[in-house]
């Protein structure tokens, strides 16, 4: 990146005053970084959705995943050297039949039998505006490790709880989830809204 | 060569014969291996996406085979066949024609009602669109059943036909599976023979 890393206080400053000046309601202020700051756990009111596009139109599969468990830390004084780990059971995907989710569950998928968790931690975060960041890390699913990235969006925040959109296309194929292909997308697209609370 | 003539079956009727025989008994097999519950789910999609794309392509060639069977001639029956054997060949061909039609598109109709709505990928070229059937539990409950009878339905008439072609072939001695297997096929010396006894048949039917 060529652009000189400005100061991530100023950035939520001026972002601050032109939400006030112009669309007051329209996006959550973002907070000044010293009242972030902070160890936070990923609340069970998190969401986790997912969908896969299927072929020729139509909805595709879509679930969410009810249990996952996790944890961030917003640093105080470089946004950029913040963290985040999170973990996701697979055994508690949730779709619109039995059939999709035991076809999740199976070898052919996510192998619980063999694999419980499906889990990432970030390796970097860096901000790309005001409100918004890219995190990569590394995600580990059926034994397979690979670098992603994911958008994340600030939603809402207070004291005591801070909230995020965060936004990932994910390749199944290299965790040696390619079934279905190419009837269903390869790509899967995962949409989370997370509440971390303050610990 | 390509068209029936009084006394054989062309090219036409015998590749589409043959095409759509080994066809029928490889998705039979097919569905039975697919439906097993001990089978590895991501081979049990795979299997049934080469169900449904083999399925689709019996569909077309049962739809040339009754289309065929309907314009052109059919080779005189052979010699010797009592009238009661030549009404039940019929009904047996045109059971196994219309069946070839009715479990295709009872195929269809499972893949079009089944709550899944996984979309039919004909050999991941081109999607076959659904069926206008309401997706329900219930309805692909029924098109589940009703393609499974009836497949298996015709497996037993296949296993007639084919008795009756063996039969024909090792106890009458006669040419009704020869003639299903080379174009115009008929000894030379059967020929004069045979014409004869046509003719008669087709007195005996008026």
């Amino acid at each position: 990146m060529m652009t000189p890393r400005r100061p991530v206080f100023k950035a939520i400053w001026l972002f601050a005053l032109l939400a006030m000046a112009t669309t007051p309601a329209a996006a959550a202020a973002a907070p000044a970084l010293a009242d972030a700051a902070g160890n936070y756990r990923i609340a069970s009111s998190s969401t986790v959705q997912f969908s896969v596009p299927q072929t020729g139109g139509g909805g595709g599969i879509a679930g969410k995943f009810a249990k996952f468990s996790g944890g961030f830390r917003i640093d105080g004084s470089n946004i950029e050297r913040s963290s985040v780990e999170f973990t996701l059971y697979p055994e508690s995907v949730r779709s619109s039949e039995r059939r999709i989710e035991d076809f999740l569950r199976s070898s052919a998928v996510f192998d619980t039998a063999n694999y419980q968790t499906v889990t990432f931690r970030s390796t970097s975060v860096t901000q790309t505006g005001a409100d918004s960041a890219t995190v990569v890390g590394t995600l580990t699913a059926r034994g397979k490790a690979r670098k992603e990235r994911f958008e994340v969006t600030l939603t809402d925040w207070n004291k005591r709880s801070i909230a995020f959109t965060i936004r990932g296309s994910i390749r199944r194929a290299p965790y040696g989830m390619d079934v279905g292909t190419p009837i269903y997308s390869n790509v899967v697209e995962f949409d989370m809204n997370i509440r971390g609370q303050k610990r | 060569m390509l068209r029936n003539s009084e006394s054989g079956f062309g090219a036409v009727t015998i590749v589409l014969h043959w095409a759509i025989a080994v066809l029928i008994l490889g998705l039979i097999l097919l569905g039975f291996v697919m439906r097993r519950t001990e089978i590895d789910p991501a081979l049990q999609f795979s299997l049934y996406q080469w169900h449904k794309s083999f399925g689709f392509t019996v569909l077309g060639l049962a739809v040339l085979r009754a289309v065929w069977w309907s314009i052109e001639r059919n080779p005189a029956p052979p010699p010797g066949l009592g009238p009661l054997e030549h009404t039940a060949a019929q009904i047996m061909h045109r059971a196994l024609i219309v069946l070839a039609l009715i479990v295709a598109l009872a195929g269809w109709a499972v893949a079009s009602t089944s709550t899944l709505n996984i979309p039919s990928f004909y050999f991941n070229l081109i999607v076959i669109p659904h069926l206008p059937l309401r997706q329900s539990e219930a309805s692909e409950a029924f098109w589940t059943f009703a393609h499974a009878l009836l497949a298996y339905l015709m497996l037993g008439l296949v296993a007639g036909h084919a008795a009756a072609a063996f039969y024909h072939h090792f106890l009458r001695r006669d040419e009704v599976l020869v003639r299903m297997l080379r174009p115009g096929a008929r000894r030379r010396d059967a020929k004069t023979f045979n014409t004869q006894e046509n003719d008669d048949t087709l007195v005996e039917r008026k």
